[in-house]
This record gives structure tokens, C-alpha cells and sequence, in this order.
């Protein structure tokens, strides 16, 4: 191999230091690949999963409480099982993951995107802006943030009429846990626009008398990505495990359309009676889902913070 | 001899000082509270067994479902009304005496317009002192039934209603709050101690009740905290928390069977689950169909058809429960072989009829149903949504506690609902005027048969008793024929009962602390 031999696209895209990283970190790569795997599986859940659980036509109530296929009195179409509706639990926990990471992705972005833009504002323009709007996080950091996600719910249900708080139960809740994660955004992203704006490519852009949101927006917001994706990806777990908490205290998503942790919820009146795999697979599933994200996450933070390295 | 008299002085004062000690204390749980204090206001079984702790009636059942005598010693029929000889020397919580004057002031507030019991106490037209303690009850001609109709009438000490400002009961449907809804003041067995809705409500033995000595019961302190869930009052149960669980979850009986220094006891309950269609309303609030379709007889008929009656018992109910085709069971006059087998289960012609009646593709409507009152209530409601989703009605469950469930049965509000109902007096009559009669104020279907109107209110009067049971018959058939409701089984009641105590159970789901002895 000559030295001089111009690197193909793979070998600078190797060389890159995030992905040496990734492929010398173990942990990284079964994250990765448990978490693309459960994403995957959940997204196309429609074309994997042996049933649609949602479509209520679909289920027969005399198939309710079959143990998984293995054990006796199982039946072969029910891998793991049915619960007491004489849903398929395989096919229902891919549609809950499915839910589960709909809603923990959706609820990041919603307090990503409120966060940043709040965070970016309060430390770019300083002064009395800045102070109400971190107080403003501090004050909702000191309330635990699941309770404030119930709060919200519960204000959140109340206003809507009957008949569409099943359908926009979904909704509410993403409302929910968005609002709460916000302040983590907008602390990281204050910090770090508080370091750009003194560089000097930010006062040269100020001297040529760009305008304060061309600024902030072209030239401080890109350069605060890094430790605000770190936090979105740790967000996200806990987001996940926001809507489970919620779902399974019964303020979450409905039981005829149901998530993880409504799963759970429905599964822990029967574990006295012995059934204990309408709980234990969509459990088992939730724990697998939010452990890889957060590896993935703690792998970010180490990769992406160039003191860590 | 000195000295005997000074130890039994002593430890008299022991036990005065330290009343843990003999106390007999009985814990117990179940998924709601009672929804009020107030006697009059909701017609409700927990809520008359709660009150049936603290205030009394004329004539009551025991556990057999007999009648017993109660407030009154003995009673009598008359052309025109039934005598009945009050029980002398009995005396409220608060110390006054029990009086025939407290009687007719009873019956006129179970009377009032806010009075949940109207149903029953009407039959009442008016109360005639006769003395101090003898009343007659004036009915409107003959009434053979009469003190069957009276065992969830309370009586209430016409001063102290007076003094509180509680003459009329508790407006429960406007959410009316009164002093007689957090305290209580009647003549029997257990007097309020505390009352937190929801959280703890205490009752302590009252050593003047007219029955101390006459009954088995040695319990002391009744204390009651609902748990809604199912399975924490399982594991309250289990760990030794409470004593008795009224409704343990069916799917959990055989695990509290098979656990040491408990027990389990089943009857057949007094008690049809079942749900109503509106066929009254011109425009369903919750459908995405033009107009009314529960006015046509198919689409009621289709609904029947839909719901697999056995399927539910067998999955949800665990075995526990008798699929009906009738709204009040065995052990009621008027419940017949003939009128209690189900409407069958038959997807396939509930999908013709649909189409028959212009519904080929079903339409919307949303369920209201109670989370915390039956057996399973919401998993029946779960699995009915599946059921008729097959013969292509979308429904939308809204399940919910029942104390925001009930107002709205009770205010017509409802397009499609389940109700569950219980008949203490074991006669139709009953049934028919709550449920049945255009009229009856728990009757949300808009059902109005003429035929049943009149048959309802003959069967008042009638005292030949053949003839009566005939026209109790013929008025089931018209129900049967007509369809204003969908029944799916009569419960079976299960209790959850911790052996160092001894409960005997009844078919109308009611805990009698008087007959309960702890060991």
C-alpha cells in the first residue's frame, strides 16, 4: 500500500474520530444494534407482527390468557402468549414499543426544540431575558418531573371534550413530558452559546452588522449541537420511561390502544393469579429498549466531549 | 372480698385505659366508597350497606335474605296501609328516642324530591300515628309487598335533621354538600367515628343499640379504606393488611384460596349486569350515525346477538357469573326458565339484521362504562368493544369511576351504558319501576312500553298473588320481545375472608357486621 494513495470515502469515513470511536467501543455497537433493531421492529411493526392488535375485529376472547408457545396449553400462532383480552402479546408490544418510541421521540423533539431556542435566547441576549428564563427552569427543575407530567395531563384532559380525549390522549401526553424535559435544553444550550458568542467569528459576524437571530440561528445554533444531542439521547430513555410511568399510573395512553407501560399496568392485576407474561415480556421489552438508548447515550457523551477523550 | 371488688375495679379501669387491648377490630376493603352518608340520597348498594351500619329500618334481611324484624317489632296487612308496632326503648347515637313522629318525618324525606328512594317510599302514600310506637303505613289500596319494599328505607331523628338543616336529602345529581353527608345519626349497631370519602371511614360499636346480646357479632371498630385496585387489595389481603375483601378480582380467587389463614365464599348474587341502549333520544350524541338507530327493534336485536355471553363468563368472570337474557335473576319473582336463557350469541345474523335495518357498515358510539363498581366491569365493557367491532359498530369505551358514571344514567345522558342492579325487596316490581317504566329514574333507555306502564303500576295493588305473577309475567315477555337492554350474565359473588373471622355471605353482596365474629 503506497502512502500516497489517495484514502477511499470508507477509510476517511473510518478515520473520522466519532465513528473510530464507535467501532473501537463494544458497548456502542450492541447499543446501536439493539436499539436499531427495536426501532426497526416497532416502526414496522404493521408488517411484522402476526396480528394487528388495535383493530378490535381481530380479537377473540376465547383465545384470552394463553401462556407462550413453549408452555403447556400454549398455542403456536401466540409465541408469547395472549393477555385477557385474547390479544397476541408479541404483536402488542410491538405496536406499544412502536407507541412508546412515537411518543418519547416526538416528546424530545418538542422539548429539544422549545429548549434550545429558549437556551440559545437566554445566552445570547443575557441580561434580564436571560435571568427570567432561567428562572423560569430553575423554578420547574425544583418539582419532580414526573408529577409536573401529570399535572399537565390532568390540566390537559380536563380541557378537551369527551369524546376526543381518547384520541388526543396520545397527544396530551407528549405535551406532557415535552414540557417538562425543557429546561435540560435550555441549560446546556445556554452554556454553550454563552461560550460561542465571545469567539471571534461571532463578533466578526456581529461587526458586519449581521442581525442578533441570523447569528444566533447560523452561526451559535450549530456549533451548541453536540452536547444538546448527547442530552436528547439520554432524553430520550427517560421520555420512554415518562410515558411508561404515566401509562402505567392509568393517565397515560388508553388500554384499547396500548403502550408499554399501559401494558404493564394492565399486566399487573394478574400476577397474583399466575399469568405472568402479560407483564413480564412488555417489561422485559422496556428495559432492554431504554438500557441500549442510554448506552448509546453514555457513549455519545464520552465521544462528542472532546475533554472525556 | 374488698379486694375482689377493688380488682375488678382495676382492671375495669385497665381496659377503659388501654382499649386495644379487647377491642375486636375489623379491617376491610373494596374497589369504591359509599358515595354519601345522607340515607336518602343514592339508591346504591354500598352506600345502603354502609348506612345499613349506622341507621336502621323498619323491617330488614338477614344473611338468608329473610325478612327480619328491625325498627319495628311486628307488622300487620290492612286493605289500606300495614300496621307496624315500633320496637320501644330505642334510642338515636346522639341519645334521643326513636319515635313513631321520626317515622312519618322518615317517609316524608325518602319521599322528597332529591330522595333517591322515591321509587320505593311512594308506595307510602302517608304515615298515620297511631300512638307513640305504632304507625299505620297508608298505601294506595291494597299492597302486598310492602315491607319488602321497605328494607333500605333508614330512619332519621326528625330533631336532629331539623337542628343540622338537612329536612330534604342530599341533591347527589347537583352535587349538593349538607351536613348529613359527612355525619350520621342513627339508632343502629355502629355510629360514625370519622369519615374521610374515599380514604378511611371508622365505625365504632354502639353499647346501646337495642340488639346487643341478641346478636352473634363481637366486632368493635369497623374500619373501611376503598382500594381501587384490584390487585393492591389482593396483596392488602394477602399480607395481613385487611381482614376481608368484599370483591376480590375473579382471576385471584384460587391464589387467595391456596394461601394460609384465608378463605373464600361464593354465592350466587341478587345482582344482573347488563347495558342499555337509548332508543328514546331522535339524534345519538356520540354516533357518527344520522338519527336514532337503537330506535329500530334489528339494530337492538343485533347488539344482543353480537355479545358472546359465554365467552365473557368463561374468559373474564373466570366461570363466575350465569349468562341471562333477563335484567333480574333467579331468586326474584318474575325471573323464569322460560324468559332467563340469553339471546343466544350469533355474529353472522346480528351482521344481517344491521344491514336489514340500513347499517350495513355499522356506525360509531361510544360506551360508558364504570371502572370501579362490578365484576370485571371495565373488562366486560373491553371485550364487548371487540365483539360488536366484528359485526362492524365501532365503539368508543369511556370507562370511568362510578361516581361520575352514575349521574349520568341518571341524567339521561348517555347513548350506550353498562348498569348492574341488585333488587332488594326479590320482587320485580322493582325492576320494573326503575328500569322499565317510561318514568323510572334509572331508566335511560327511553323505554316506554304501555303495556309494562300499566303492569307496573297494577301489580301494586294486586294482591291476588296468581294473578299478580302472571302479570309480572306477561309484562318479561313484552321486555324480552321489546329489547331496551342487552343483559350478559347475573354476578356471582366471591369474598375474600381472612379465617380468623367469621362473615356469613349474601346474595345481595351486603357485609353484616352483626352477625360477624372475630375469633
Amino acid at each position: 500500500m503506497q502512502q500516497d494513495h489517495p484514502m477511499t470515502r470508507w477509510e476517511r469515513f473510518k478515520d473520522n474520530d466519532i465513528v473510530w470511536s464507535f467501532l473501537h467501543s463494544p458497548g456502542a455497537i450492541v447499543a446501536a444494534a439493539i436499539t436499531s433493531i427495536a426501532i426497526l421492529a416497532c416502526l414496522f411493526a404493521p408488517l411484522i407482527a402476526p396480528f394487528d392488535p388495535f383493530d378490535p375485529s381481530q380479537i377473540s376472547l376465547w383465545d384470552g390468557k394463553l401462556p407462550p408457545a413453549w408452555i403447556e396449553g400454549g398455542q403456536p400462532q401466540y409465541l408469547l402468549g395472549t393477555d385477557n383480552q385474547g390479544r397476541d402479546m408479541l404483536s402488542t408490544i410491538l405496536y406499544g414499543g412502536r407507541l412508546s418510541i412515537l411518543v418519547g421521540l416526538a416528546a424530545v423533539c418538542l422539548g429539544m426544540v422549545l429548549g434550545v431556542t429558549l437556551g440559545v435566547i437566554s445566552g445570547y441576549v443575557g441580561g434580564v431575558t436571560d435571568a427570567v428564563i432561567m428562572r423560569i427552569a430553575d423554578v420547574q427543575l425544583t418539582i419532580p418531573g414526573i408529577l409536573l407530567a401529570i399535572l399537565i395531563n390532568g390540566i390537559g384532559r380536563a380541557f378537551l371534550p369527551l369524546e376526543l380525549r381518547q384520541e388526543f390522549a396520545i397527544y396530551v401526553v407528549i405535551f406532557a413530558i415535552g414540557l417538562t424535559d425543557w429546561p435540560q435544553f435550555a441549560r446546556v444550550a445556554r452554556g454553550a452559546t454563552m461560550v460561542e458568542a465571545n469567539k471571534e467569528y461571532v463578533q466578526a459576524a456581529r461587526i458586519i452588522g449581521l442581525p442578533g437571530w441570523r447569528i444566533m440561528l447560523r452561526h451559535i445554533l450549530p456549533n451548541t449541537l453536540r452536547p444538546v444531542l448527547v442530552i436528547a439521547t439520554i432524553g430520550l430513555a427517560l421520555a420512554i420511561i415518562a410515558e411508561a410511568t404515566l401509562s402505567f399510573l392509568g393517565q397515560g395512553i388508553p388500554p384499547t390502544t396500548p403502550s408499554l407501560g399501559t401494558l404493564i399496568r394492565v399486566g399487573n392485576e394478574y400476577l397474583f393469579s399466575g399469568l405472568w407474561w402479560i407483564t413480564f415480556f412488555p417489561a422485559i421489552a422496556l428495559v432492554v429498549l431504554v438500557f441500549a438508548v442510554n448506552l448509546l447515550g453514555d457513549w455519545m457523551r464520552d465521544a462528542l466531549n472532546p475533554k472525556l477523550r | 372480698m374488698h379486694f375482689k371488688k377493688l380488682l375488678t375495679v382495676s382492671v375495669a379501669a385497665l381496659t377503659v385505659a388501654n382499649p386495644a387491648l379487647a377491642e375486636n377490630v375489623l379491617r376491610w376493603t373494596s374497589q369504591g366508597d359509599a358515595l354519601t352518608m345522607d340515607p336518602h340520597s343514592q339508591n346504591e348498594g354500598p352506600t345502603i350497606a354502609m348506612n345499613g351500619q349506622i341507621y336502621e329500618s323498619l323491617v330488614t334481611r338477614d344473611a338468608e335474605l329473610n325478612l327480619q324484624p328491625e325498627l319495628a317489632e311486628s307488622w300487620e296487612a290492612g286493605a289500606d296501609g300495614w300496621t307496624f308496632n315500633l320496637r320501644k326503648g330505642v334510642k338515636f347515637h346522639d341519645g334521643a328516642d326513636f319515635t313513631a313522629e321520626d317515622v312519618v318525618f322518615s317517609f316524608e324525606r325518602a319521599n322528597h324530591e332529591a330522595s333517591d328512594y322515591k321509587e320505593q317510599a311512594k308506595n307510602v302514600t302517608s304515615v298515620e300515628v297511631i300512638d307513640d310506637h305504632t304507625v299505620k303505613l297508608m298505601t294506595d289500596g291494597p299492597n302486598p309487598i310492602l315491607p319488602n319494599q321497605l328494607t333500605s328505607i333508614y330512619m332519621i331523628d326528625k330533631g336532629w335533621a331539623e337542628a343540622n338543616n338537612v329536612v330534604a336529602p342530599q341533591d347527589f345529581k347537583a352535587k349538593e354538600e349538607t351536613y348529613a353527608v359527612r355525619n350520621s345519626n342513627g339508632t343502629g349497631p355502629f355510629a360514625l367515628v370519622s369519615r374521610a370519602p374515599d380514604e378511611m371511614t371508622v365505625l365504632a360499636r354502639n353499647a346501646d343499640w337495642w340488639g346487643e346480646g341478641m346478636f352473634p357479632g363481637n366486632i368493635d371498630k369497623i374500619e373501611y379504606r376503598p382500594i381501587t385496585n384490584a390487585a393492591t387489595r389482593v396483596a392488602a389481603l394477602l399480607s395481613g393488611e385487611v381482614d376481608f375483601v368484599l370483591d376480590p378480582p375473579l382471576q385471584d380467587i384460587k391464589r387467595i384460596e391456596s394461601s394460609d389463614g384465608l378463605g373464600v365464599k361464593t354465592v350466587a348474587q341478587i345482582r344482573s349486569i347488563f347495558f342499555g341502549m337509548d332508543q328514546g333520544i331522535d339524534q345519538l350524541r356520540t354516533s357518527d350515525a344520522e338519527g336514532n338507530p337503537f330506535k329500530d327493534a334489528k339494530v337492538r336485536e343485533a347488539f344482543n346477538l353480537a355479545i358472546d355471553k359465554a365467552a365473557i363468563q368463561r374468559v373474564v368472570m373466570e366461570g363466575l357469573s350465569f349468562p341471562t337474557g333477563m335484567i333480574t335473576p333467579p331468586g326474584v319473582l318474575g325471573n323464569t326458565p322460560e324468559n332467563d336463557p340469553s339471546y343466544g350469541f350469533d355474529p353472522t345474523k346480528a351482521k344481517a339484521l344491521l344491514a336489514e335495518a340500513g347499517y350495513p357498515d355499522g356506525f360509531s358510539i361510544q360506551l360508558d362504562c364504570p371502572n370501579n363498581r362490578y365484576n370485571n366491569d371495565e373488562k366486560i365493557c373491553q371485550a364487548a368493544v371487540a365483539m360488536l367491532a366484528k359485526i362492524g359498530v365501532k365503539v368508543n369505551l369511556d370507562a370511568i369511576p362510578k361516581a361520575q358514571h352514575f349521574p349520568k344514567i341518571q341524567k339521561r345522558e348517555t347513548d350506550f351504558y353498562m348498569l348492574g342492579w341488585g333488587v332488594p325487596t326479590l320482587d320485580s316490581h322493582y325492576v320494573f319501576s326503575y328500569l322499565l317504566d317510561g318514568e323510572g329514574s334509572w331508566n335511560a333507555t327511553g323505554y316506554s312500553n304501555p303495556r309494562v306502564n300499566e303492569i307496573t303500576t297494577a301489580i301494586v295493588t294486586e294482591i291476588d298473588i296468581d294473578k299478580r305473577t302472571a302479570l309480572i309475567d306477561e309484562a318479561w315477555t313484552h321486555v324480552k320481545a321489546d329489547m331496551p337492554y342487552v343483559p350478559i350474565h347475573h354476578q356471582v359473588l366471591a369474598w375474600g375472608i381472612a379465617d380468623n373471622v367469621d362473615i356469613p355471605i349474601a346474595a345481595d353482596d351486603a357485609f353484616r357486621p352483626r352477625y360477624a365474629v372475630m375469633k
